[in-house]
């Protein structure tokens, strides 16, 4: 490899431009998600050319909006995968949240202010339990929120018959407070001819957020450490534990900003909504770049890869095909993502 | 090289047993500054024993152990470290997939910034890495190269360098050369001795292997069965001696008396020799 120097005995000298140089294509290469940059620059082709419709920008404000309510959560997920777990309550966990906000506020505070706050105890709650569970049981993430995501998507239904007798939540849009929450979590505006979610900006802020966090804060560093080799990080002192458990309480924060904006942006929750959406959550950090064994990928990836599947979702729509596709082409993405990002980073990291 | 300043380290008759069972008694050591002491032995020799009571991982319950001087009995890692006594295993504590720079500073990151704001200090942590790293010989054109690019050999050096940096006075490397080939063995046998001659840190080096240990060692110890069965200064010392003691001493003479009775071919006169 041309930017490793063998170790001489006598001090190095100057190290050489050019040598850097020939390795720039591969740093750039190197990104983990470049990949999934090169995944949508071809969906996006694919639908501009097959679907007239996903020309028009209004249809690019909804393929950001759909991407949105995938990459939300996602960019929380890819955290917690650098970190070496999994978690599958995310999906569910969003409905579990506007639900809980929901019915305390019109069940037992009147104010939505107060379930927004209580929806949030609960989610960062969901998540400290998932981390608790993991760090004291010692199991694999994958089998600690299976039966988290199991119980919760129980929970959901059978709490909502129990609370409202029916399986969706009543109508909170004439209780007090709703107003500036719906201004605040699901308020549109318009761009040009284009209405505009502030979903999405949240999105970006989340992105921004998590991508300085990882790279530019040593909680960053003890992601990727906890994820890379947990035994070494804590034997330099890292608190493995406490790291895996905020990262899950991350997530659960991530679910209960998304499952604020659903509540605001339909008024009424289906409680049995969100099931299978952890997948989707899942697969866009792993299109993004992640490694299922952690240590590795980004933040910016998961964005890619949930605009991928935006774009599926509303390409299927606007090029007249039956939506059933839809899955089909997220599994089709994922495997092939997965397997073109192994062989660049392959590639990239030369032949050791 | 033999100086004769005062020890970092000085080990005086120690022993430890686990239940019934003895795994070191009589050990005496000394560490001092810029010096390597070998320690040497066969495996279950007491050899991670004495590393173990050294780094603190666990306590000794006879003699006693002095730093500068002063007994001490550890209870944890830690201890030993804040006196500067910091042991390189031979897992590393890197890891692979993070960036070298990143490794160096594991756990003891550099910030700038207070508050929300508060950051790593990437440029100085990058440039201190960068320092350290060429300043034992290592030269390696971008530290964003995840450390599992790097050979073996290299990868001791940057946790070497990592613990030199963060003030260790003594050096405990365990096994540093096991799983290297003999180019790599190489390398990090060199940084061995810089780290001692240049950096005037005490290494107490864990092998098996003879050859290594001769190569840099000021100070020989052999263990076996827990008892320390050679103590010397290298001006006492040929590597001839040393591999006959490590290679099992007494031992090793019965052994080939033995053997040398049966000569080679003639199957019939072997099994009949007394086993």
């Amino acid at each position: 490899m041309a930017n490793r120097t063998a170790a001489s005995p006598a001090p190095a000298g100057p190290v050489h431009p050019q040598l850097v140089q020939q390795a720039f294509w591969k740093k750039i290469l190197k990104r983990p998600e470049v990949g999934a940059l090169g995944g949508a620059i071809m969906v996006f082709i694919l639908f501009f050319v097959v679907a007239p419709p996903f020309r028009q920008l209004p249809a690019f404000s909804t393929v950001l909006y759909e991407s949105a309510t995938i990459g939300i959560p996602a960019v929380a997920v890819s955290l917690l995968m650098i970190g070496g777990e999994f978690d599958l309550t995310a999906g569910v966990a969003v409905t579990t949240s506007s639900l809980s906000a929901s019915m305390f506020a019109s069940q037992v505070a009147g104010n939505l202010w107060v379930g927004i706050i209580f929806g949030l105890v609960i989610s960062l709650s969901i998540g400290w339990l998932n981390g608790f569970l993991l760090v004291r049981t010692k199991l694999h993430s994958f089998l600690v929120t299976l039966s988290t995501f199991l119980m919760l998507q129980g929970l959901n239904i059978a709490m909502t018959k129990l609370v409202t007798g029916n399986v969706a939540t009543g109508d909170i849009s004439q209780l007090p407070g709703y107003a500036s929450a719906h201004a605040i979590f699901a308020s549109e505006f318009t761009i040009g001819n284009m209405h505009v979610s502030i979903a999405i900006f949240y999105w970006i802020v989340f992105l921004l957020a998590a991508t300085w966090f990882l790279l530019r804060t040593k909680y960053g560093n003890w992601i990727f450490a906890v994820g890379g080799a947990a035994d070494s990080a804590l034997a330099v002192g890292v608190p493995v534990n406490k790291t895996k458990i905020a990262l899950f309480m991350f997530v659960g924060f991530s679910a209960w900003f998304l499952g604020m904006h659903m509540l605001f942006e339909y008024d009424t929750v289906q409680s049995g909504a969100g099931v299978g959406n952890e997948l989707l959550y899942i697969a866009a950090a792993v299109v993004g770049g992640c490694l299922l064994t952690g240590g590795y990928g980004s933040a910016i990836g998961s964005a890619f890869g949930a605009f991928i599947f935006g774009m599926t979702t509303e390409g299927v729509i606007y090029a007249d095909w039956d939506p059933d596709w839809f899955m089909f082409f997220v599994g089709a993405t994922l495997l092939v993502a997965t397997v073109v990002n192994t062989w660049i980073r392959v590639r990239a990291n030369g032949a050791k | 090289m033999e100086n004769h300043s005062n020890p970092i380290i000085q080990l005086t008759d120690v022993g430890k047993s686990y239940g019934n069972i003895r795994a070191l008694s009589g050990i005496s050591l000394s560490v001092r500054r810029g010096e390597v002491t070998c320690v040497l032995g066969d495996n279950g020799a007491g050899k991670s024993s004495l590393i173990s009571i050294i780094a603190g991982l666990r306590a000794h319950d006879e003699g006693t152990y002095a730093v500068d001087g002063e007994a001490v009995k550890f209870t944890s890692p830690r201890q030993a470290l804040n006196l500067g006594i910091s042991a390189v295993y031979q897992t590393l504590a890197l890891v692979p997939l993070l960036p070298i720079w990143r490794n160096f500073f594991l756990g003891s990151e550099l910030t700038a910034g207070s508050g929300l704001f508060k950051r790593l200090n990437v440029k100085e942590m990058y440039d201190i890495a960068q320092t350290e790293l060429r300043r034992m010989g290592i030269n390696v054109a971008d530290l964003n190269q995840p450390v599992g690019t790097l050979s073996g050999g290299q990868r001791q050096v940057v946790a070497i360098a990592r613990a030199i940096y963060f003030g260790a006075r003594v050096l405990i490397l365990d096994e540093p050369t096991a799983a290297l080939g003999v180019a790599q063995s190489g390398l990090v046998l060199r940084y061995i001795a810089r780290a001692a001659r240049e950096h005037g840190t005490g290494v107490i080096f864990i092998t098996h292997n003879p050859h290594h240990a001769y190569m840099v060692g000021d100070h020989f110890i052999v263990l076996s069965r827990g008892r320390v069965e050679l103590d010397a200064p290298r001006s006492q010392l040929s590597l001839e001696n040393l591999m006959f003691h490590m290679a099992g001493g007494g031992d090793l003479e019965t052994l080939k008396h033995e053997l040398s009775r049966a000569p080679a071919g003639n199957a019939n006169e072997a099994a009949a020799a007394p086993g």
